[in-house]
């Protein structure tokens, strides 16, 4: 700021009081924000997304199977494993990282948290957006694992609600277990978040097998159940794969819905506090 | 004149880990407890250009906080904009902008997307924002800077930014905690020439700072507060009256018993 200050264009000057701004708008904005800031992070989005759900669809979904490892029938219990971790890998992701940093780090929420609109909202704005990551990142690894396993025997589109209700569910539970991570960890804490959280729900989600298929070992049956994506998984192959064994639809839509309550309230309460000291 | 803002014995208090004294009641203060403003009264009236000084840890950024709906009170009231800061935070936001310590924008966004972007949480139409987006980096120097990620402006430019965009949805009341903080002495006249004309308009300012010549320069009234409390509150005149050698530094000393770098 070498020059000196030129005073032909006046800074905006005071009008009369506004009239107050409908929260949906505001909400409108906060998302459209998000949304822009994904579209900009496109390819690392993708990257994120895929990457790991068609890793594993390569080698249990094709290689394996080719190798005659595994059974035939795997794959339909695999393909909708492999859109629940898509779906909750990328829902999480993509609130718990920016929270964690523009919390703990940039402190940039704060433009957000001045928002004319209630401290809550802005975080179920979060979870909003979220689950719409995590939607979009099923619907693209969908039609790849398809063609990377090719015909899976059993699938089938022909239950439409229980898919819809699963899947909104799914995003919900994820997006705001994601956003209670996301406030309660720290920057550096990341890592240990991955490891120690992120890793063990990935393989005892239930996600490249059957729930059932644990009837073998009745301790770790039970001990999964804390785990979202365990019911994530089986709602899909409730929805998508039904003939491969799996929990009552009742009690995965039951579930869900208790783990979405349960996140949402505990990471309200916990953003609450972080957003006003 | 009517009050822009009125506080009514403000207190809070960042709990510690501690534990109470043995036998003393609940809401008794607990060892560890910080207490960041203890009873602070303050009247700022509108159009006026109102400086809080006081050292570190005088309570000033806490003061801010509350009025901006950041900080929750421990006791005590605070309207801003005539909305109580607690009960009607949402209106609060409404009417004002708000100027950090530290600029912090929106990373992920650029220089004119911040602009953009946050005028319509406020609900400014897009043309509209678009309009003042264009005439605030023009006036504020940043002009070439609209779309360059916000990492690559400088310090100077990333609190121009910060400005602007607390400008950008026309708040009737300014809040800058220590905006000079940082800047080297051309940025600094530079932006007090922008505050001037800010208040010139009839804007409502209030700014923190610990520099006594900026509070001195800039006020209609100043506030000295230190450890929570108001030790004095007059203009700048008024308060150098009171010392033999006219310098607001020493009516601090006298009054604090201690500097303000302190």
């Amino acid at each position: 700021m070498t020059s000196a200050v030129s005073v032909s264009i006046p800074i905006a000057t005071i009008e009369k009081p506004h009239p107050p701004v409908p929260a949906w708008k505001v909400f409108v904005a906060l998302l459209s924000r998000d949304i822009r800031v994904a579209r900009r992070e496109l390819p690392f989005f993708l990257v994120r997304t895929i990457m790991q759900p068609m890793l594993f669809v390569i080698v249990f979904g094709y290689l394996l199977p080719k190798m005659g490892f595994t059974q035939s029938g795997y794959q339909a219990a695999l393909l909708p494993g492999i859109l629940a971790l898509s779906l909750m890998l990328s829902s999480t992701q993509s609130v718990t990282l920016p929270m964690v940093t523009e919390f703990g780090w940039t402190k940039e929420i704060e433009d957000r948290l001045l928002a004319p609109i209630s401290t809550d909202l802005v975080a179920v704005e979060k979870i909003v957006n979220a689950m719409i990551q995590g939607i979009i990142a099923a619907l693209v690894v969908l039609p790849l694992a398809r063609l990377v396993m090719g015909p899976v025997a059993g699938f089938t589109f022909s239950h439409v609600p229980e898919l819809l209700v699963v899947v909104v569910l799914s995003a919900a539970a994820a997006s705001a277990f994601g956003l209670l991570l996301g406030v309660l960890i720290s920057p550096q804490q990341i890592g240990f978040m991955f490891s120690l959280i992120i890793t063990p729900m990935i393989f005892f989600g239930c996600a490249y097998y059957p729930w059932r298929g644990l009837d073998v070992v009745p301790w770790l049956k039970y001990a999964v159940l804390v785990n979202p994506l365990v019911y994530i998984s089986e709602g899909l192959r409730a929805s998508l794969t039904p003939s491969v064994p799996h929990m009552p639809f009742a009690a995965i839509v039951a579930a869900l819905a208790a783990l979405t309550a349960g996140f949402t309230w505990a990471a309200l309460a916990r953003f609450r506090k972080r957003a006003i000291g | 004149m009517t009050p822009a803002i009125v506080t009514e014995g403000l207190r809070k208090v960042y709990p510690g880990s501690g534990r109470a004294a043995p036998g003393s009641g609940p809401g008794a203060p607990v060892a560890g407890d910080t207490i960041a403003l203890e009873g602070l009264d303050l009247l700022v009236n509108e159009g006026e250009f109102f400086g809080i000084i006081g050292p570190n840890g005088a309570g000033k950024t806490t003061t801010i906080g509350v009025l901006t709906t950041r900080v929750l009170p421990s006791g005590g009231t605070a309207r801003v904009a005539g909305a109580d800061v607690v009960r009607n935070s949402v209106t609060v936001r409404q009417r004002i902008g708000v100027v950090p310590q530290r600029p912090n924008p929106d990373r992920s966004l650029d220089a004119w997307e911040n602009l953009i972007y946050h005028a319509a949480y406020f609900g400014v139409p897009r043309r509209e924002a678009a309009r003042r987006a264009t005439e605030l980096l023009e006036r504020l120097e940043i002009a070439g800077k609209a779309h360059m990620k916000v990492d690559q402006l400088s310090g100077g430019q990333q609190q121009r930014l910060m400005i602007a965009r607390a400008l950008i949805h026309e708040p009737t009341i300014l809040f800058l905690d220590e905006p000079t903080v940082g800047l080297d002495p051309n940025a600094r006249n530079s932006l007090w020439e922008i505050l001037r004309e800010l208040h010139s308009q009839g804007r409502t300012i209030v700014m923190t700072t610990h520099y006594m010549p900026e509070a001195d320069e800039l006020s209609d009234r100043i506030a000295l507060i230190d450890r929570g409390r108001l030790l004095a509150l007059d203009t700048p005149e008024n308060l150098k009256l009171q010392t033999p050698d006219g310098s607001l530094e020493t009516f601090f000393i006298a009054k604090a018993g201690r500097g303000l770098d302190a």
